[in-house]
């Protein structure tokens, strides 16, 4: 027997607000992706049903596994990220609609599921038995480490404002109860990082040297075809949707009221423009720009929310 | 192929170029037609890096007996359904190296062609013509 909380966990995580409606979101981003880079080219950019258009021509393309790559894993890969996706939206959702409800150490287990779409790569991306697939994968391990410690460093400056919790819940109670924890300089800097970040997570320009078209013919994916080419489009365009909730969560007073879409407008179209306004970097500048750049800024990020700057 | 699948093909053609040892002139022209200007996004139409992901080739150049195996492979290796599209005279009727020892023919004595687009180069047009002409066939 399934029961009542089985039937409701289920539907949580298959249609509200997990797989369904944020799949639906992220394609909708996608699209403004498209179209406001088009727009800062002076094109007119796709029409509104482009995603779905190309969602739909790859689920019923041929998908093609390449002769002795681990099949395996070169399918389950592309699963895995879309899974941490959709309990991430769970998790993240569940946090601000009932911040009551949530449990303790959910930002963590999210910085865990966050790390699951670029670990998904590398494995699909080592199991396909390519070697221009081999660099992307290398240079996705490398950004990951790269991005990963001013990341956690930004994540510190609201547990140490909210007065030590890791509760998405407490953290949303404490920002609306004494204001976003961005208003301040601490706010702002991990601010800062966490959107470089966000921008690294989605490889988009300048951070997206694991699929650089030019030189190694879009990297990680190069084996990919069809429906698990879908899938791994589809996790992004749902990161694309839960990065920047994730950062209102902790530091811009959750999501609770209807200025929390314009916020998160402002996030995606700010990546967006960074995106087509930067060349692509060197993969050990980006390593020295997350470590000795962004690391350093997080190092002062904390040090200032310890006396509550 | 479904009927959503085939609306889908229809609306997001990938492209992946192929340079078949051409003398670039087309591949330069297939460059233009990607640019701001004639922003083919409109239609759907995104270069692809690699060939699994691609839904045409835009094939350029004379076939030669070393370039022939080549294509073929990628041909191969691109997830089907795909559509061929020969760029430029050369691809046709081997143009000016039609008694070339080394040229091997149109394209279509060796892979499924669907459109021809004649012109040395074609103009970008002509190739969004010849495009929209292969997919309405479908």
């Amino acid at each position: 027997m399934i029961g009542w909380t089985g039937w409701r966990l289920a539907f949580s995580f298959l249609v509200f607000p997990g797989f369904l409606f944020s799949a639906a979101i992220g394609l909708v981003l996608t699209w403004v992706d498209r179209f406001v880079s088009a727009r800062v080219q002076y094109r007119k950019g796709p029409p509104l049903f482009q995603p779905l258009a190309d969602l739909f021509k790859l689920l019923l393309k041929q998908t093609a596994v390449p002769r002795g790559a681990s099949r395996t894993l070169f399918m389950l890969a592309p699963m895995l990220g879309l899974v941490a996706m959709c309990l991430t939206s769970v998790i993240l959702f569940f946090a601000n609609i009932y911040p009551e409800g949530s449990f303790v150490g959910d930002l963590i287990v999210l910085v865990y599921l966050f790390a699951l779409p670029p670990l998904a790569i590398i494995l699909g991306a080592s199991a396909s038995r390519n070697p221009l697939s081999a660099v992307g994968a290398s240079r996705e391990m490398t950004l990951y480490i790269g991005y990963e410690l001013p990341f956690l460093l930004a994540l510190l400056v609201p547990i140490i404002r909210s007065g030590g919790s890791i509760r998405l819940g407490e953290l949303v109670a404490a920002q609306q109860a004494g204001g976003p924890f961005l208003y301040s300089f601490s706010g702002v800097i991990a601010a800062v990082i966490i959107l470089l970040t966000i921008q690294a997570k989605l490889g988009y320009v300048p951070f997206d040297m694991a699929e650089a078209e030019q030189e190694i013919m879009s990297g990680v994916f190069i084996e990919y075809s069809g429906a698990m080419l879908a899938v791994y489009r589809l996790t992004r365009a749902m990161m694309m949707l839960l990065l920047p909730l994730f950062l209102i969560t902790v530091l811009w007073g959750g999501f609770a009221d209807w200025w929390a879409v314009l916020k998160f407008l402002l996030i995606v179209v700010l990546v967006v423009l960074i995106k087509n306004t930067n060349p692509r970097c060197r993969i050990d500048h980006a390593l020295r720009f997350f470590w000795f750049g962004l690391g350093a800024l997080g190092i002062v990020a904390v040090a200032l929310a310890f006396v509550k700057l | 192929m479904s009927k959503l699948g085939l609306w889908g093909l229809k609306k997001s053609p990938w492209v992946y170029h192929v340079a078949a040892a051409s003398c670039n002139n087309c591949d330069i022209e297939i460059l233009e037609l990607l640019t701001p200007r004639y922003d083919v996004e409109r239609f759907g139409v995104v270069l692809v890096g690699s060939p699994r992901h691609a839904d045409a080739l835009l094939v350029t150049g004379v076939i030669n007996r070393k370039s022939l195996p080549r294509v073929l492979e990628v041909y191969e290796q691109t997830a089907k359904p795909c559509l061929v599209i020969g760029i430029g005279t050369c691809t046709c009727n081997k143009h000016i190296f039609r008694n070339s020892y080394n040229a091997v023919g149109p394209y279509d004595k060796h892979l499924p062609v669907h459109a021809y687009i004649p012109g040395c180069p074609p103009k970008p047009e002509a190739m969004i013509l010849g495009v929209v002409k292969a997919l309405a066939k479908l």
